[in-house]
């Protein structure tokens, strides 16, 4: 992950939820720090040095992001053809020398159409949420164990939660294939064990891609909440205890709430990712398994429809990207309202 | 230094005297160690109903550690702590009928002032209508009213400590424990705050315990001071008695200001120790309680306010000491001469300036007596 630009508000008031993450992300998306930066360079408050430094991720990110996704939003107004490229341009130079520009929508007609791609969108929505709450029903014990043990235990721990990723991600979830299939590890051990006579189905169904999505964005969760628990001051458990206030009834009354910003990051870092998920649905999900991914998957390579399949990409884009901005537009409002009260 | 007058006039509640009264916290033999290391030694201690008592010592002396394990926060590792009665060594905080007041305020960020003060009577599973009234009440008693709906981090330091108050209050606890409850304020806030817990503790007749360094601080509010260093009580008393008659070095040199003299005894007769300083070269007559024998080595402490320094050579051969004025440093009520013996040791002496001192009698490098009389110095033993 780049540094993020210098932040264009001061940090939000203590206690006040404020994911500055997606923040940063959004105004990274939007090009809103830039904006400022430049208009600091022109003003003389911003130094040619600095403007430099934080130049490279922007330039970084138009290159590799935007450009890309200005090519991928062009294809999804053009038509399929066979051909070399496949699909039409969008503008064509006709006899009288007259430039036309013909965008052609029904790529995105059809994706509203078709009930394959609602399904499609829906489940994957579905199966990334009900991973999300898993990787937060997993990974908040976790990472309150973590930010509770003895401080020479917390690095080794989160070590730990980070060793997987030194293995390709693509050998991960290859190996649950080993784990899950009728004759795999948990099949033969369960049976080993006595507690099944026959092999349960686990392979090719949603609880595998489940199962993949858990193991594989666990980290993204464990360590935004880890980041927050760390930091939550001791002293407010001791003054609930004080009050009266039972160990149990504290942690929903004082560290639930406080630990909302790390809740938030790491949802969204699992829920994000999971939502355009390919590689998980495709090795271990079924025939069954309808996610965005597999589809737009299909139609770039089994159906060689560029326009149909960048039209998914992007409205997968949209998808994700309305919702994160509604959320934070929804925080910003209330920090304000935070501050006019003072 | 001046050592502010007590903010309380008179408390003729001195229910440490009366052999009836029985206390509401019992401290016997606590120990507590962190590792290696004795964060509180063996300590015993009373404190009776409606005291404002104050741990005083410097950082690491284990007088936090001390309030911790009266709140439950820290189990000891020995010895019993009964409050109001019960053996509360192993309860746990959340089941003790005593609140603490957090340095930091540990104020629940996420809450408003309101509900911070309610916390602790929602948790008793007092009705609406209770909380309510309990709430404006504390609000009322800091004053803070219409700051009920902000949050902390919408309120000033001074708002902040007040919100830590009411809410440590709003339990009716049977004794509040403050933890260098006016250690973040500026001194201006600090001072006119002092006046403020005194007054609420004497209106509510709570018990007080509070922990600080600040010795100022604790000769102004408490009713009592225990001076603790290294774990260990090195004396408890009032105020004055702690001020005039400290019972060791340590804490004759941590109150106030004090000029320390070694020497041995030579003597002692009505009610008078005599004493040799080999060191300054002095004869000094103490008042002393009991009599020592000869050459048992003492430590004389003289306050500065206690001596009187002129130009003119005394009268008397006992508890004179002549030097040379080194510094003056003009305070405008009070002026400190720093006067320096002839074996180089700096003595202080405090005047007061009753009349308007345009010209000084005394000034730089002069010679001088200084003088005192034998009930004004105090002679440790320890």
């Amino acid at each position: 992950m780049m540094p993020p630009p210098v932040p264009t508000r001061a940090p939000g008031p203590e206690g006040a939820v404020s994911p500055t993450f997606l923040g940063y992300i959004w105004r990274w998306l939007m090009g809103i720090s830039f904006v400022a930066r430049v208009r600091g360079l022109a003003m003389g408050t911003v130094s040619w040095g600095r403007a430099l430094v934080t130049a490279v991720p922007f330039l970084w990110l138009f290159l590799f992001f935007g450009l890309p996704f200005l090519v991928v939003l062009k294809i999804s107004f053009s038509q399929a053809v066979i051909a070399q490229p496949p699909y039409t341009p969008l503008l064509t130079w006709l006899d009288d020398g007259v430039m036309t520009l013909r965008l052609n929508f029904q790529n995105y007609i059809l994706l509203a159409e078709d009930s394959l791609y609602w399904s499609a969108y829906l489940n994957s929505l579905r199966i990334a949420a009900i991973g999300t709450v898993a990787c937060l029903v997993l990974g908040y014990p976790m990472a309150y164990a973590i930010a509770k043990a003895k401080p020479e235990w917390r690095v080794p721990l989160l070590m730990l939660i980070i060793l997987p990723f030194w293995t390709s991600f693509l050998i991960r979830v290859y190996a649950w294939i080993g784990i899950l299939k009728n004759n795999g590890l948990l099949n033969n051990f369960l049976i080993w064990l006595g507690v099944i006579d026959e092999p349960l189905p686990m392979m090719h169904t949603d609880f595998s891609v489940l199962v993949g999505i858990v193991y594989s964005y666990l980290p993204f969760m464990v360590l935004p909440l880890y980041a927050t628990l760390s930091r939550m001051d001791e002293s407010l458990l001791e003054a609930a205890a004080d009050l009266g206030c039972r160990p149990g009834r504290a942690f929903l009354t004082i560290t639930l709430p406080l630990s909302m910003p790390g809740v938030i990051a790491g949802s969204m870092l699992v829920f994000i990712p999971s939502v355009g998920e390919f590689v998980i649905p495709d090795l271990l999900g079924g025939p069954n398994t309808l996610m965005i991914g597999k589809v737009l998957w299909t139609e770039f390579f089994a159906n060689k429809d560029w326009p149909v399949a960048s039209a998914v990409a992007v409205a997968t884009l949209l998808l994700l990207v309305v919702p994160i901005v509604r959320f934070q537009k929804a925080q910003e409002e209330s920090a304000k309202k935070a501050e006019e009260r003072v | 230094m001046p050592v502010a007058q007590g903010a309380r006039a008179s408390h003729n509640l001195e229910a440490w005297q009366d052999p009836k009264a029985r206390p509401i916290v019992q401290i016997e033999n606590v120990t507590k160690a962190f590792g290696p290391h004795y964060a509180v030694d063996g300590i015993s201690l009373d404190v009776y109903q409606g005291e404002f008592f104050s741990l005083l010592g410097a950082s690491g002396c284990g007088k936090t550690t001390l309030l911790r394990m009266l709140a439950g926060l820290e189990a000891p590792d020995a010895g019993r702590i009964i409050i109001d009665g019960t053996d509360s060594t192993l309860i746990p905080p959340y089941r003790r009928p005593v609140n603490m007041m957090f340095q930091s305020y540990a104020l629940f960020p996420h809450m408003t002032v309101e509900q911070n003060i309610a916390f602790g009577l929602k948790q008793e599973g007092a009705s609406k209508a209770q909380i309510k009234e309990r709430v404006g009440e504390m609000l009322r008693l800091v004053r803070l009213e219409p700051y009920a709906k902000r949050r902390p981090h919408q309120l000033s330091g001074g708002q902040r400590q007040r919100v830590a108050l009411a809410r440590s209050l709003a339990k009716h606890p049977r004794l509040l424990l403050l933890d260098e409850p006016l250690g973040a304020l500026d001194k201006k806030l600090r001072e006119h705050t002092q006046f403020e817990l005194v007054n609420i503790q004497e209106q509510l007749g709570t018990t007080f315990i509070m922990v600080t360094h600040d010795q100022e601080e604790a000769m102004t509010m408490s009713t009592r001071i225990a001076v603790m260093d290294e774990g260990r009580i090195l004396q408890v008393g009032s105020p004055s008695t702690i001020y005039e008659y400290p019972a060791t070095r340590y804490v004759a040199d941590f109150i106030g200001s004090v000029n320390l003299f070694d020497g041995r005894v030579t003597g002692s007769a009505d009610g008078l120790l005599f004493i040799h300083c080999d060191e300054v070269g002095a004869n000094m007559a103490i008042a002393h309680g009991e009599p020592l024998t000869a050459g048992t080595p003492v430590s004389v402490a003289l306050r500065p306010e206690k001596m009187v320094v002129s130009d003119v050579k005394p009268d008397k051969d006992a508890n004179v000491l002549r030097g040379i004025v080194s510094e003056i440093a003009y305070l405008g009520d009070v002026s400190i001469y720093h006067v320096e013996l002839p074996n180089k040791t700096l003595v202080h002496v405090q005047l007061t300036n009753l009349a308007r001192l345009t010209s000084s009698p005394l000034t730089w490098e002069q010679d001088v007596w200084l003088t005192w009389e034998p009930e004004n110095g105090v002679v440790l033993q320890s």
